[in-house]
């Protein structure tokens, strides 16, 4: 039987349904569990002293003073670590070339960017511990610095590996069609250089780490704010030299990840090579200054591109040249490879044209490292595309939305493989951009940019259409030997009470996973959400999964709770129809009711149906199987990721003399297959069209030559606040995926995909009757200004 | 970061405050509303301090006026100064001010005297006391002192208060009839710090221009001050963009600074002029 989705009114109808967050109390109430509020028996801190210089070589260490301070009970060099935790090397075989020197959980003999851990502190409380590590001195013999990304290659740049051979880590050239001649015939060739800030994620909860090794049983047990458990698991084990079932990782509650969670840290793992020899729990919580300092970095991409369009505006190629500098070194497992191949696999992704050249150059520098960050390479390809469709427009008179009408792939055109290779099962381009044009009424706001413009006002309306990866298969990180799920699995369980308590492996980092789930079993099984207990994050006990990345959670996760849920039912009712003398295909669950399925007569309550299983086993007949516990589990088969797509839009206002933009309003409308909880998607959708907004006009890690960080304090960090964000309005088309059942693909990341793209083309859109335009993002009153040349220096 | 303090104690007066920090050997700090302070004591850029807490001493707190001047004791909160009918009427420009200063939660915290103390060269406050000539008062050991804005506001952080003595309140003369007091400020997000921000007096003794956020402390922009008074707002502009030396730093450039300054001081005389620009 399958779930009637377009009735609403069917039984048991919470899919598609705003249902209450089961966590939203507890949170507010403060009563979450984070791994902050865990305190052991025994338990020790553990800080760290981190590198001042962005490359130097590690002299002498002295202790003694770091040792005397009072609480101090150990501190360990990286020489102290090599005994007990082996290093990584974060490659993967499918990204080929893709190279990085080994990593320490401490750095050993080098130091490779400021705030690389050096020496760990252990002490009574966090105050002793980094009481201890401010006096801890090491010799550092200045090394060369790296910290431009366009002149790694060059010559005479010092190579910050030499075992390496060259500051470069990864380069991939993806070519399609005839690009030279596609340009060289155009009626109309574009080009321009674009700019992404290095920022960073900033999660309201810093990363977290407490671990506890029990030599008695062989165990460690690391209570992580992460994103990925089980990945950690094998993570712990394989570099700590402990059976992989001897490590139990527990995700409680987190407070936001947005990709920054899902990587290994040195600290962090550390942290756990030190329990492990100390023998008691150890805790890690970053501070502020180290979330920036260590925490992943992403984006920082500088590029040069180019679009060919023909006099109708159709595009006949697209010439990408991507450079990002990643840090000193990939990060394990998933490699920092990825953002620079998602910009060559997204560049031009809504649009059906023939010639494309793309190309990614990863290199090395002396900076913290960066890897994967909600909408990984997204908002940089987007930009790119969007950015080239704009000017191409404009540069033979045509409307935005128009060009882009002309060019987006069919509704009706799927399957179809794009010019950079991605398959795309199902979109709704036009459909979205429909819906969008009506929603923000497109007509009157350009009458109302023009009314603005006679008063003397630049008003800008920018559109950007984007497709976005999720529900990842294997070919993600499997394929090339990452020890990361891209199955998830799900267990569902009836209690004696009619209650059902759901088991996944996927988590919840604050975006509702849990709310999620539980509604998804409860219209599986026939039950309220609020008789949904669900549990996630704790390897030991929820099935093996890949846990929350890559918009993932509701369209594996979820299928695979909906597959336990359904299973679960078919057991209920098959014990039902023995109680009750009934057929099993007659009877059906209706919020804990076992009822007749086409009157909907009550028949029997699930706590009955449970008193009887549970307790009085005896009465029923003997070869009745009564499991009241089903697990399945979901992977992706035919499709190597599941695309979505979306459109955004924003009108905004320059401010010509000062520079600064004023956001006036921003419309999002998203495909993201099945919605399963539209406030929840609603959300997703803001929360990331908010941090999308950051990066177009606030967020930028700012460094030195030599490699220091300027700004690493929310004072000088900026990110986007309440006070300047515009009212939003999201909408959705729904093109369910039709490799599940319930048919969801992902939304977390549509927001930040897009919003950064909008707001560059509504600027210049703004500014072009003054001649100007901006790329570098982010778009700083001051970058505003200089465009508009109006700074003399 | 944990903070390192070297001690605490709260002071029940004045009297008491001062020899507190007689007795401290150097070490004493005095804590206001802390919300510059703390924050640096957990980015460990202060350690060691023991800290005087004056926060509980009721007479450094509130808001008179009498015989033509407005006194605001020391402790007054911002949230307090925003709030007050009294300095709405008598020096608008601090009730504008406040708007600006960082989110409801510091402003609740925060004190006046505070700020003026802590003295950031991107602070309202102290370009406020600046253009409306106010004089800042102070007890010690040696007794009390009144000191001029303008000689109080030394260098980044650095005021003419000694190690051993408090702020205990602001003068300033209350606003004249016609007097018309703007502030003008651009900032990256409500709350911020100014990127540059602009004080505008005009009396019937001529034009008050400051500038804060411009330099290593707030500046008063006398060249440009006697250009409005001379009716020459080009040559105004150009003045302030010269009178200061603004520091380029992440947020800004030094040459974007020097052209924000021009820009605010002519809305500013916009405004002045009652165009709503
Ligand atoms: C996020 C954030 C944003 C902010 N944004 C702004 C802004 O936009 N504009 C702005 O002006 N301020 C801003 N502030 C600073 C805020 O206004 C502070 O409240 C103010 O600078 C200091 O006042 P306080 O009472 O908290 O002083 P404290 O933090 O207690 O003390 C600050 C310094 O002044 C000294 N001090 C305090 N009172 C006295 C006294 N009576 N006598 C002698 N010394 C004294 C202390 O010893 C210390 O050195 C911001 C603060 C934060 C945290």
């Amino acid at each position: 039987m399958t779930i009637p989705f377009s009735n609403p009114d069917r039984p048991n109808s919470y899919i598609g349904k705003t249902v209450p967050r089961p966590n939203a109390a507890k949170l507010v109430q403060g009563r979450g569990r984070y791994v902050d509020d865990i305190v052991l028996p025994r338990m020790l801190h553990v800080a760290f002293s981190r590198s001042p210089v962005a490359h130097a070589k590690i002299g002498e260490i002295d202790l003694d003073e770091a040792k005397a301070v009072k609480g101090v009970l150990r501190v360990f060099t990286g020489k102290d670590l090599t005994e007990v935790c082996t290093p990584w090397v974060a490659v993967l075989a499918h990204l080929k070339g893709l190279k990085s020197p080994p990593e320490h959980a401490l750095a050993v003999d080098r130091a490779c960017w400021v705030g690389e851990p050096v020496v760990a502190v252990v002490a009574t409380t966090r105050a002793a511990a980094e009481e201890a590590a401010s006096v801890v001195m090491v010799d550092y013999e200045d090394l060369p610095v790296v910290t431009e990304t366009m002149t790694a290659l060059d010559k005479d740049t010092p190579v910050i590996h030499p075992e390496l051979g060259d500051n470069l880590a990864f380069r991939r050239l993806h070519e399609e069609g005839d690009v030279d001649a596609a340009f060289e015939s155009a009626h109309k060739v574009v080009s321009a250089s674009f700019r992404t800030a290095r920022h960073t994620g900033v999660t309201l909860e810093p990363r977290s780490i407490l671990v506890d090794w029990n030599p008695a049983e062989g165990q460690m047990t690391a209570y992580h704010a992460t994103q990925a458990p089980h990945m950690m698991q094998t993570v712990l084990a394989k570099h700590l030299d402990i059976p992989e079932s001897r490590v139990r990782v527990i995700c409680g509650d987190v407070g936001g990840s947005y990709g920054i969670k899902v990587h290994v840290y040195p600290d962090e793992v550390a942290t756990a090579a030190i329990a492990k020899v100390m023998g008691r729990p150890v805790k890690f919580i970053a501070d502020r200054l180290e979330s920036y300092t260590t925490d992943i970095h992403a984006r920082d991409h500088e590029i040069e591109a180019r679009i060919a369009v023909d006099a109708d505006g159709k595009i006949l190629a697209m010439d990408v040249d991507d450079w990002t500098g990643i840090g000193p070194y990939s990060v394990y497992p998933r490699t920092s490879a990825i953002e620079g191949n998602q910009v060559v696999n997204l560049c031009g992704g809504p649009y059906d044209f023939a010639n494309y050249r793309a190309q990614t150059t990863v290199v090395f520098q002396n900076k913290t490292p960066t890897c994967q960050y909600r909408a990984v390479g997204h908002p940089i390809a987007v930009a790119i595309t969007e950015g080239l469709v704009d000017m191409a427009a404009a540069a033979i008179g045509m409307d935005p939305v128009e060009i882009r009408r002309r060019n987006m792939y069919a509704d009706d055109a799927y399957p179809v493989t794009s010019p950079a290779k991605m398959k795309f099962e199902g979109l709704s381009h036009h459909a979205s951009m429909d819906k969008l044009i009506e929603m923000m009424d497109y007509d009157s706001l350009r009458a109302d940019q023009a009314e603005a413009r006679k008063q003397g006002k630049y008003r800008g309306i920018g559109i950007a259409s984007f497709i976005e990866l999720t529900n990842p298969s294997p070919f993600m990180y499997g394929i090339g030997g990452a020890r990361i799920s891209a199955q998830d699995g799900c267990t569902v369980r009836m209690d004696p009470d009619g209650s059902v308590v759901a088991l996944s492996g996927v988590t919840e980092q604050g975006q509702g996973t849990e709310a999620m789930l539980s509604q998804v079993v409860a219209e599986g099984v026939g039950v309220k959400p609020s008789n949904v207990r669900v549990i996630t994050g704790d390897t030991q006990v929820t099935p093996y999964g890949g846990g929350t990345w890559a918009s993932r959670g509701a369209g594996i996760g979820g299928e695979a709770a909906l597959q336990a849920a359904r299973a679960l039912r078919d057991s209920i009712l098959e014990v039902a129809a023995a109680m009750l003398q009934a057929e099993a295909s007659k009877l059906d669950i209706r919020d804990g009711q076992v009822v007749d399925a086409d009157t909907g007569e009550e028949r029997m309550p699930l706590e009955e149906l449970g008193r009887i299983v549970y307790f009085r086993g005896d009465t029923l007949p003997k070869d009745l199987p009564r499991e009241l516990v089903q697990t399945r589990h979901f992977i992706t088969m035919e499709y190597p990721f599941a695309f979505t797509n979306g459109v955004q839009a924003s009108y905004l206002e320059v401010d010509t003399d000062t520079g600064v933009v004023t956001l006036l309003k921003h419309w999002c409308v998203e495909d993201c297959g099945r919605v399963i909880n539209p406030q929840l998607v609603d959300e997703q959708i803001r929360g990331g069209i908010v941090q999308g907004l950051g990066g177009a006009l606030y967020e930028e890690i700012h460094y030195d030559e030599d490699g220091q960080l300027l700004n690493g304090s929310m004072a000088d960090y900026l990110v986007p606040m309440a006070a300047e964000m515009p009212d939003m309005q999201v909408a959705h088309v729904e093109t369910p995926t039709k490799e599940s059942e319930l048919g969801a693909k992902g939304a977390g990341e549509a927001g930040t995909a897009g919003a950064p793209a909008a707001v560059m083309n509504a600027i210049n859109d703004a500014l072009r009757p003054l001649g100007a335009q901006v790329t570098e993002m982010p778009f700083t009153p001051e970058r505003i200004l200089r465009a508009l040349g109006k700074i003399d220096d | 970061m944990k903070a390192s303090a070297g001690g605490y104690a709260r002071a029940e007066s004045v009297g008491h405050a001062l020899d507190l920090l007689a007795g401290s050997d150097g070490q004493g700090r005095v804590l206001a509303g802390g919300q510059s302070l703390i924050a640096a004591m957990n980015m460990r850029l202060s350690v060691g301090d023991l800290l005087v807490d004056i926060s509980k001493i009721s007479e450094l707190s509130g808001v008179i006026v009498s015989g033509g001047t407005l006194r605001i004791g020391a402790l007054t909160r911002h949230a307090q100064v925003g709030a007050s009918q009294v300095v709405r009427t008598h020096a608008p420009l601090l009730t504008d001010a406040v708007s600006h200063i960082a989110h409801a939660a510091i402003r609740n915290r925060g004190t006046m005297g505070g700020a003026l103390a802590h003295a950031d060269p991107a602070a309202e406050f102290p370009a406020c006391a600046l253009a409306l000539g106010a004089t800042m008062h102070s007890e010690g050991p040696e007794g009390a002192r009144a000191i001029p804005a303008e000689d109080f506001f030394e260098e980044v952080f650095t005021t003419a208060l000694k190690e051993d003595e408090i702020l205990t309140s602001m003068t300033l003369p209350v606003a004249e009839e016609g007097e018309v007091q703007i502030l003008e400020e651009v900032a990256r997000r409500s709350g911020d710090y100014a990127l540059v921000g602009l004080c505008l007096v005009k009396r019937a003794s001529g034009h008050r221009v400051s500038l804060f956020s411009v330099g290593p402390k707030p500046i008063l922009a006398t060249v440009a001050m006697a250009a409005l008074d001379a009716g020459d707002l080009e040559a105004a502009v150009d003045a302030v963009s010269s009178e200061i030396d603004p520091p380029s730093d992440t947020q800004a450039s030094a040459a974007y600074r020097r052209h924000l300054a021009g820009v605010l001081l002519r809305r500013a005389v916009a405004r002045l002029k009652g165009d709503t620009a």
